[in-house]
């Protein structure tokens, strides 16, 4: 059994992705409880989509990608936002409409630098635990200390922002400043992501893990902290299981993330299915199912 | 009335001229003037869209007037928010906020403890007492999902308080509570009336608690009349206000 966990550390590229999985686990968290409490995980799934033309360019001009990733997913969350205020548009329409244009603009100048170079669309969707650089882990390593920091310091302002955004205005705070600055950790985080995760699915590494401590705990901070605890959880053995399987990271740590969801949506002491079996109506006396019964009934 | 002497050494009120407020292009409120004085419950009234909830927003520059001013001892009164404790309408909160009862209350200590700072033991102190005054010392540890309706509004109240505000700004506070917790608020605008602050209420029962109500300002997109109880409340004012005959608490009158 332990050699199945210790062999695989034998090879440098594993220590760097176990290494970069366990810091992406921790952040996505801790952001991505703040985007769940928002009802924003929308955002998330179009930001992280948003990144790629970043990368394609970032690419093109041989600077870092994590740059362009960074640059594309803010411009694309400030894009969000202008269509939202300045157009009778709705912020989750405003999302699709963004997020799939710069999504097809990545795939689209992919596509042509993919001719002249080998640069792997998969590897940016999926994630690729073979792909994690030295320079990858110390990136990863900056951005998790600036965002867990940036969150350390101003965790009051932002419960009370993330709560009630009027109460915080009005009792002063720079609210658009809040909001920015949370968009900027998001986006941090989502490019940190990008090589293990991959971009398709970040956002499940945002949204699953705290929605799973979500069921078991009461206070933001605990769900940050046990929200961390299932995401390194679900990065390492995701890690292990592409190592072995050969699969693709980025499915197999959300799978791992899955199942911890599914276990708490079923046995959590106050919320589950399995344990509060009285909290929802059955299938018989489900609403759907009375006007299915009575729309028959009718028709006679 | 006999003229009030505030122990408050603020005994200035709050100026409102010629605000206005569209919502894109449709008029929310026509230029609105009015004071709203210091050791006086105040009840803002008026129909559903009257514009009560937007006048309390734009007052506190939560939304933008398209002219006008609202002027606290010669100074615009969004530069002077620290006065100011607001509390928001409960249906527009999400309840399921992972956050319990204390860290509600706590909220109200944000702005004056600072930046990067941690909350101080005098703040735990001012929130421990907030929360005995509303009567939910036993509750803070709740998560606020589990409490009822009253119980949440109470939580809101005692955020207010901690503030250590001078102008009190509530929104609907009556709205969907029990009887308990309506005696509660009730008393506690009372008590911060009569210490001299400035005290406004959006209300919208006309039933027996208005007479609660030391001054009334009635809202229609266009101020109705502003006064005294007595002045404000007559037949003739409030059917100009909604438009029809409306029953009220006439013995308020």
């Amino acid at each position: 059994m332990l050699e199945i966990l210790i062999e695989p550390l034998q090879y440098g590229f594993m220590q760097r992705s176990l290494m970069t999985a366990i810091l992406v686990g921790i952040i996505c968290a801790v952001v991505g409880s703040y985007l769940m409490v928002q009802r924003l995980a929308l955002l998330g799934e179009s930001v992280s989509h948003s990144v790629l033309p970043g990368v394609a360019i970032a690419f093109i001009l041989g600077v870092d990608i994590f740059l362009g990733a960074f640059i594309a997913g803010v411009i694309s969350a400030v894009m969000i936002a202008w269509v939202r205020t300045r157009s009778p548009v709705k912020e989750d329409a405003a999302m699709g409409i963004i997020y799939s244009a710069f999504f097809s603009l990545g795939i689209t100048l992919i596509t042509i630098v993919q001719k002249n170079n080998k640069i792997d669309l998969l590897h940016f969707l999926f994630g690729n635990i073979l792909g994690v650089t030295t320079r990858d882990v110390i990136n990863t390593s900056v951005i998790a200390v600036i965002v867990v920091g940036a969150i350390a310091l101003l965790y009051k302002e932002l419960l009370f922002y993330t709560f009630d955004p009027e109460g915080a205005q009005a009792s002063g705070l720079p609210i658009n400043l809040l909001d920015f600055g949370l968009i900027i950790l998001m986006s941090l985080t989502i490019v940190a992501s990008l090589t293990t995760v991959g971009l398709a699915l970040v956002v499940a590494l945002l949204i699953t893990p705290g929605a799973t401590a979500y069921l078991l705990v009461k206070r933001l901070h605990q769900m940050m902290i046990l929200g961390a605890v299932i995401g390194v959880l679900a990065s390492i053995s995701g890690m292990y299981l592409s190592y072995y399987f050969n699969i693709p990271s980025g499915p197999a740590i959300v799978m791992v993330a899955f199942g911890f969801f599914m276990l708490a949506f079923l046995f959590s002491p106050t919320h589950g299915v399995l344990t509060h079996p009285s909290r929802g109506p059955g299938l018989a006396q489900s609403q759907i199912w009375q006007e299915i019964r009575g729309l028959l009934a009718t028709k006679k | 009335m006999t003229p009030i002497s505030f122990p408050n050494r603020q005994a200035e009120g709050i100026h409102i001229s010629e605000l206005e407020v569209h919502y894109r292009r449709v008029l929310a409120l026509k230029a609105i003037n009015c004071e709203i004085r210091p050791g006086r419950v105040t009840g803002m009234i008026g129909p559903n869209g009257a514009g009560k909830s937007t006048l309390i927003k734009a007052m506190l520059g939560l939304v933008t007037p398209v002219q006008g001013k609202v002027c606290f001892q010669n100074q615009p009164l969004t530069k002077q928010l620290d006065q100011v404790a607001y509390l928001p309408q409960r249906s527009k909160i999400d309840w399921t906020y992972p956050a319990t009862v204390w860290d509600v209350v706590m909220m109200g200590r944000v702005r004056k403890t600072g930046w990067f700072h941690r909350f101080s033991s005098v703040s735990r102190r001012l929130v421990a007492q907030a929360l005995d005054r509303v009567g939910l010392s036993d509750y803070r540890d709740r998560a606020i999902g589990e409490l009822s309706g009253g119980q949440q509004q109470r939580v809101f109240i005692a955020r207010a308080l901690t503030e250590q505000a001078h102008i009190f700004c509530f929104d609907e506070p009556f709205a969907g509570i029990d009887k308990k917790t309506e005696s509660v608020i009730f008393d506690i605008l009372h008590e911060l009336a009569e210490a001299g602050h400035i005290v406004l209420v959006v209300h919208h029962d006309l039933g027996h608690s208005i007479v609660n109500f030391d001054d009334l300002i009635l809202l229609n997109r266009e101020l109705v009349a502003h006064g005294t109880r007595k002045e404000v409340l007559n037949a003739e004012n409030l059917q100009y206000a909604y438009g029809d005959r409306i029953a009220f608490f006439s013995e308020a009158a």
